[in-house]
């Protein structure tokens, strides 16, 4: 067992997912009257509570969660390559990119510490080639180049999530799913108005993106109501809802700058 | 019953900005705790006028009607305060920041009608009155401090709501809206604190995991009860 993983975890883990543990109480019971005494101790009842809250159906769980830290581990790979490539970022933007940085290597840690008091192992850190082969030769030179992927990125993380919330309904994992998942269009917000556009998708607009990133944007039904029938301009149906990507599309825009898994 | 727990400060996980001064806040928290612990309602001030239209009550039901009710409410407060800042708009709105909340305007007004639609019958009915007074809707920065509070505030109750469904639809529904509400709150944020870490800042997106705030209904309506006049009972929601 990585013991800072798990204590990574343990105050990593938002509060709501103790909320649903049922050995809460207990679990703040122990970790604050155990004391440094005890400390050893400390990660094998986190370990099972984690495990209780994160445990059901771990399966799956755990299958969703890689899926997870695959995208994330390309996101925290191609941030810290940016931040490193010398003057690609200008100087009054690197505070944004660094709180993008810091967040998907937090979301890399917290999915591996989750993983981990699951038993579950998970997958190993793909290679990474983001001129996917020369298609984008000069994305550490070029900051437009490098804004259009980080785009293409955050905008896929946001529908990538959202694809595969539907396998955790009810779970504590969904909560923190979700919690990433905002995260990640915060980010693709922010990206898109740094490139002069809304923050939001409309239509399948792509802006220079590839276009497998935006398939499917374009949608007006929502379940059974059609938001265009409720007066709202196909722009403003299509913005107002995100749409998901399933694991097969979201290879095929993530599969081209993996080099080997 | 749902137990209605006065809201706690979490440790590292402050308030949204902007919502109310300390006094007011502690004068809410003590009406909650009198009048309305014991019977899960949210009681934000009682209505004078006579209100043939508006209810003096709803009941946001139960299950999963009960959460995209919640929604269905929170959608309609965010969606009449953008209809406010697009009609008295601050003094010298700049062509820009007037587009972007015309278009999140329009966008809470979509979320609004949509839940109306899917929820037909079931949708809790009439109009529910909100109470804006405490903003200032001439100030640039009250407005946008205002927004920013309910942006964040949407994204937290919908990450917190989204287990509380038992519908894969609807929380695929749910999925498709939070992430906008979180596009709002970015580019609001960065109105607000331009070309910083804000947009995504540490006072909402804890440092240590990158997880956004979650929260819990009973939570979400005391904050957002400051702004609501009708009374709402939540307690047959699912915790």
């Amino acid at each position: 067992m990585n013991l800072s993983r798990i204590f990574h975890a343990i105050e990593s883990i938002d509060p709501e997912v103790y909320e649903r543990t049922s050995n809460r109480r207990s679990l703040f019971n122990n970790l604050t009257s155990a004391g440094v005494k005890a400390a050893a101790t400390i990660p094998l009842i986190v370990g099972s509570s984690l495990k209780s809250a994160y445990g059901k159906g771990s399966a799956s769980v755990g299958d969703v969660l890689n899926y997870a830290l695959t995208l994330e581990y390309l996101e925290d790979a191609f941030y810290k390559q940016g931040l490193m490539a010398e003057g690609l970022i200008p100087e009054n933007r690197r505070a944004i990119f660094q709180q993008i940085s810091k967040h998907e290597s937090a979301h890399v840690e917290f999915l591996l510490g989750v993983l981990d008091s699951m038993d579950v192992t998970p997958v190993s850190k793909p290679e990474f080639d983001f001129t996917a082969n020369g298609m984008y030769e000069t994305v550490w030179s070029n900051y437009a180049v490098f804004l259009t992927l980080s785009q293409a990125f955050e905008d896929t993380g946001v529908r990538a999530y959202k694809g595969r919330a539907q396998e955790l309904v009810g779970q504590a994992a969904l909560t923190a799913a979700l919690q990433i998942h905002s995260v990640e269009a915060r980010h693709a917000s922010m990206i898109r108005r740094l490139r002069a556009e809304k923050g939001w998708i409309t239509g399948a607009q792509t802006n220079g993106a590839p276009p497998a990133v935006y398939a499917g944007e374009d949608v007006t039904m929502q379940g059974t109501v059609n938001v265009t029938g409720l007066g709202y301009t196909t722009a403003a149906a299509t913005q107002a809802f995100d749409e998901p990507l399933t694991p097969d599309q979201v290879l095929a825009i993530a599969g081209p700058f993996i080099v080997a898994p | 019953m749902n137990k209605l727990t006065i809201p706690k400060i979490v440790p590292g996980i402050p308030r949204p900005q902007g919502f109310m001064t300390p006094l007011k806040r502690g004068a809410f928290l003590r009406y909650l705790g009198v009048s309305a612990a014991a019977t899960g309602m949210l009681l934000a001030g009682c209505s004078d006028d006579d209100g043939d239209k508006a209810p003096s009550s709803v009941d946001l039901g139960s299950g999963d009607t009960g959460i995209l009710n919640y929604a269905y409410l929170l959608e309609q407060l965010e969606a009449a305060f953008y209809v406010k800042v697009i009609d008295s708009p601050y003094a010298n709105m700049p062509a820009e920041e007037k587009t972007l909340l015309m278009e999140i305007r329009d966008h809470e007004l979509a979320h609004r009608d949509f839940f109306k639609a899917a929820l037909g019958s079931a949708a809790i009915a009439g109009n529910v009155e909100f109470d804006f007074s405490t903003i200032d809707f001439s100030s640039r920065s009250s407005v946008l401090t205002t927004a920013r509070a309910y942006e964040d505030l949407g994204v937290s109750a919908y990450n917190g709501a989204g287990v509380l469904l038992e519908s894969p639809d609807f929380l695929l529904i749910a999925g498709k809206i939070v992430s906008v509400e979180a596009r709002h709150a970015s580019a609001i944020r960065d109105l607000l604190n331009p070309f910083t870490a804000a947009f995504s800042g540490d006072d909402v997106v804890t440092p240590s995991n990158g997880l956004d705030q979650a929260r819990l209904p009973a939570d979400v309506l005391a904050i957002a009860g400051t702004y609501v006049k009708t009374m709402v009972v939540f307690d047959n929601l699912p915790s």
